[in-house]
């Protein structure tokens, strides 16, 4: 499969053939793509059940070349003893104190099984030691996300959501969905899920405040952050003990070859018995373990900036046009966030245009640029719409509204590539990735950073647990639980997104038309409706929800072993007791 | 429902004739494997077992039992090696003792060193793998096993982590322990009462090391033919999961004779669960199934 698409783009000779090439390697490596999850799922399932036979090539202790190995053996290495009394050791060092580094601070320090574990958090960022100013009458900032209910629900727990409706945020509950030819479209309703809001878009630097401020109100919970970078780690090799060795340590003195050792860029080191790799898409941390990613560029940029309107704006706005799709989300106040994704070329050309220019192009893509309306769709009179009554959306009902003209430009234009990536592994002995570290995505559907607060939730969950039955929270064998955890939910999500990135960036008669197809029936059928949005929002294992009403409001937990028991009391009545009851009492 | 209805009343017609009445709240027996549990005599003489050394000390070791954990000793630690089915069922078996024993000594279950103060001993330790992370729980644990080789593995392995550090291991067998009338809040055995020649003297040796109103918890693996199914033909022929031979199902325990003979031990068994395999998710997770793996929690009887 990839040869063949290695010699299709060495072939260009001229435009159309070219065109049709890439749409067939795109198509290609997208094929590929599910092929690595067919893989990947059987891989598991026949590794759960051949325990051994299975080649222990997985993990990613292959020593690359700038780790410095602790030399293996039947001999322990032992540290000068002198210098380990002032060389600190934590608990968990979490390299990167972004949005999803902080976050997952905030969230072991608000669990009670997890409170009395010392964070480093290592990042170089002076907003970090600070905090990050934020003006209240300033425009917002270009950089936003979209975060979604269940983030929201993450960020209570954790107690920092009060932070964030402390400044500029803005909820919505409505979204439209189009493209540039004009056959369809799709409205969102969120009381079609039975929720109050689609989500809720706030600018990064507030979420990072707001996640610092809870950390520093909470006393007595240790985290120490080091305004330095990381420079390299010493992780320990997995050597087998052995008993012909000879123990060469005594029982006082501290044997710190267990842990992982850090090397900051400013001469400093510390031990730890877990690393968390939090450190963005270009992760050191990831890099340094040795960790694999697969992934390509997309042949697109994203230009975001922010924009004033006349009037209110509660709506999110999506338009996909033959270069990229253009979003335009409320942030409050009038304003509005655009991204719009575009090849690198016209990404650089945005960017210094004049400002006036730039709104007319803006308002062209949103509105009559590439392309018509579409029509709005009055439901009814016809024979298919009276057989489809009983199971349509409220929404379907809802006329097509062009989106609100910009006005101003108000902030600076800033340009990113996009690509795709994806971590091969997310855990190896004493390393996890989370967020960025582990996985990026086209930000089309607002899913990356809530993708990277999902694994927060899971591995601080899964740490808990860890904590819970007394295991080393540096063992891989935990570690793994929560990369099976997350694995599977950030790989059908980036599936998802990327078929969507390759179904709206081919322009072809049959293919318009199925999109057309698609979105009218996403309009109208309430179900799959239903779906998208639970889906979009976070909201996971539908089935564990339906299991939960049905055992009587028992959870259903899988922690470390725990599980529902049912049993059948005297008189045939069945009672079902979850874990935390039995730890109860 | 109604064979369930069936076999509970058939148990508690067996338990009547125990006169002890239904002290089993959890569990669901099988009917087939209770009805030959009524029947089978009580196993006072196991064919396999050939002690080279008499009986007559006293001693619950079985040599041949020990020859096979030595050979394979070095790789204890390995997560992935020969003890790997252990090292995934740990966590299982850690949720089960947290939270029976949480409960039995009144500690509270989200402090994360509950065993603050407490004396377990593990028997059978092997290479430390249930001790250890019952001594990051708060216990003072002292752990025994009858092999040299397991007990110096435990040692070197705990003195990576301080916290592991303070767990006495020592190579000797519970009746030695008895001799020198130490006591402890709670004798943890899991997995070793079917590698042991006698398990009724086994189990009195147990509860002479247990305080009055202290705990005893005992795993093992039922002998029914699912067991021998999964546990034998499957785990060690079919999936390679032990070395072949590690188990012998004429050596495992239907629970009703577990609770008889720790009942003629002076410990009465408040809780029974099973543990199961779920081969998609690659996991184990406590359940009422006694069917196959299953743990006891007693309390000894105040004297």
């Amino acid at each position: 499969m990839l040869t063949i698409v290695f010699y299709l783009s060495e072939n260009d000779s001229n435009r159309q053939q070219s065109r049709r090439h890439e749409q067939v390697k795109y198509l290609a490596l997208r094929i590929h793509l599910r092929i690595i999850v067919v893989l990947i799922a059987t891989r598991k399932f026949a590794s759960n059940i051949f325990a051994r036979r299975l080649a222990t090539g997985t993990f990613c202790t292959n020593a690359p070349s700038e780790l410095n190995d602790v030399p293996s053996g039947s001999h322990f290495y032992k540290d000068d003893a002198g210098f380990m009394k002032d060389v600190p050791q934590h608990d968990i060092a979490i390299v990167g104190g972004g949005m999803v580094g902080m976050a997952l601070a905030c969230s072991l320090a608000s669990m009670p099984l997890t409170k009395h574990l010392s964070i480093a958090i290592i990042d170089s960022n002076p907003a970090l030691s600070n905090g990050p100013i934020i003006k209240k009458n300033e425009p917002p900032d270009p950089r936003v996300s979209t975060v979604t209910p269940a983030t929201i629900s993450l960020f209570k727990d954790i107690g920092a959501w009060e932070f964030v409706e402390q400044h500029r945020h803005a909820y919505f509950d409505k979204m439209q969905v189009w493209d540039y030819t004009g056959f369809g479209y799709t409205r969102y309703n969120a009381r079609e899920a039975d929720k109050d809001v689609l989500g809720c878009v706030v600018e990064n630097k507030v979420l990072h405040k707001s996640l610092l401020s809870c950390l520093q109100q909470n006393k007595d919970f240790s985290s120490t952050i080091y305004p330095t970078r990381l420079s390299s780690i010493s992780l320990p090799t997995r050597s087998s003990v052995s008993s012909a060795g000879a123990s060469v340590s005594s029982k006082s003195s501290k044997n710190l070859s267990n842990l992982a050792k850090l090397d900051l860029s400013d001469g400093t080191n510390l031990y730890a018995k877990l690393v968390v790799g939090a450190d963005g898409s270009k992760s050191r941390v990831r890099e340094l373990a040795g960790i694999k990613t697969t992934g390509w560029n997309y042949s697109q940029s994203a230009v975001i900036c922010t924009i004033e309107h006349d009037t209110e704006n509660f709506c999110a706005w999506q338009r996909f046009l033959p270069a990229g799709p253009i979003a335009l989300l409320p942030i409050g106040d009038n304003f509005s966030n655009i991204v719009w994704t575009m090849s690198p070329k016209d990404a650089s050309n945005h960017k210094i245009m004049n400002e006036a220019d730039f709104v007319k192009a803006v308002n062209h893509a949103l509105d009559f640029g590439y392309g018509p309306r579409p029509e709005s769709r009055v439901f009814g009179g016809d024979v298919i719409s009276s057989f489809f009554k009983p199971d349509v959306t409220s929404s379907v009902h809802e006329q097509f509204e062009p989106p609100p003209k910009v006005v101003k430009l108000a902030s600076d234009r800033m340009a990113f590539p996009l690509s795709l990536m994806h971590a091969n592994q997310y855990a190896c002995k004493h390393v996890v990735l989370v967020g960025d570290a582990a996985h990026t995505v086209h930000p089309l559907a607002g899913q990356g950073v809530n993708m990277g607060y999902g694994d927060v939730s899971s591995l601080s969950n899964v740490i808990a647990d860890g904590v819970a039955v007394g295991s080393d929270i540096g063992e891989v064998t935990l570690l793994k639980k929560y990369e099976a955890d997350r694995k599977t939910a950030n790989i059908a999500m980036m599936a998802v997104l990327d078929g969507f990135q390759k179904a709206y960036s081919v322009d072809f008669g049959p293919i318009n038309i199925l999109r057309a197809a698609a979105f009218n029936g996403a309009n109208v059928l309430a179900p799959l409706k239903r779906n998208i949005i639970s889906y979009a929002s976070g909201e996971r294992d539908r089935l564990a929800v339906a299991w939960r009403e049905a055992c009587d409001g028992a959870t259903a937990e899988q922690a470390a072993g725990g599980s529902i028991r049912c049993a059948v009391e005297e008189g045939g009545v069945r009672r079902c007791t979850t874990t935390a009851e039995r730890l109860g009492g | 429902m109604s064979r369930r209805m069936f076999s509970r009343s058939l148990y508690q017609l067996q338990s009547l004739s125990r006169n002890n009445g239904p002290f089993l709240h959890n569990s669901s027996v099988n009917s087939k494997h209770a009805v030959l549990a009524a029947f089978q005599p009580l196993l006072h003489n196991r064919p396999y077992a050939t002690t080279p050394h008499p009986a007559a000390s006293a001693s619950s070791l079985n040599q041949t039992e020990l020859a096979k954990f030595a050979a394979i000793a070095d790789s204890w630690w390995d997560a992935e090696g020969p003890f790997k089915p252990l090292h995934v069922m740990n966590p299982t078996r850690l949720a089960f003792l947290r939270s029976t024993l949480c409960r039995h000594f009144g500690k509270d279950p989200f402090s994360t060193r509950p065993f603050e103060g407490l004396k377990f001993i593990d028997v059978g330790c092997g290479g430390g793998i249930l001790s250890e992370p019952l001594a990051r729980m708060g216990a003072s644990v002292t752990g025994i096993d009858a092999v040299e080789k397991n007990i110096k593995i435990a040692q070197l392995h705990a003195d990576l982590d301080p916290v592991a550090s303070s767990i006495e291991y020592r190579c000797t067998t519970a009746e030695n322990l008895v001799e020198e009338q130490m006591k402890f809040d709670a004798v943890i055995a899991l997995e070793v009462i079917e590698h042991v020649a006698d398990p009724a003297e086994f189990c009195k040796s147990l509860s002479a090391l247990t305080v009055s109103n202290g705990a005893t918890v005992i795993s093992t693996i039922n002998r029914s033919m699912r067991a021998y199914a999964t546990a034998i033909v499957a785990a060690e022929y079919i999936l390679h999961w032990l070395p072949k031979g590690t188990h012998q199902w004429s050596s495992f325990l239907t629970p009703e004779e577990l609770v008889l003979i720790l009942q003629r031990a002076s410990i009465s068994v408040e809780e029974m669960a099973g543990f199961a395999y779920d081969p998609l998710t690659g996991q184990w997770s406590l359940t009422d199934d006694i069917g196959v793996n299953f743990i006891a929690f007693g309390i000894k009887n105040s004297e």
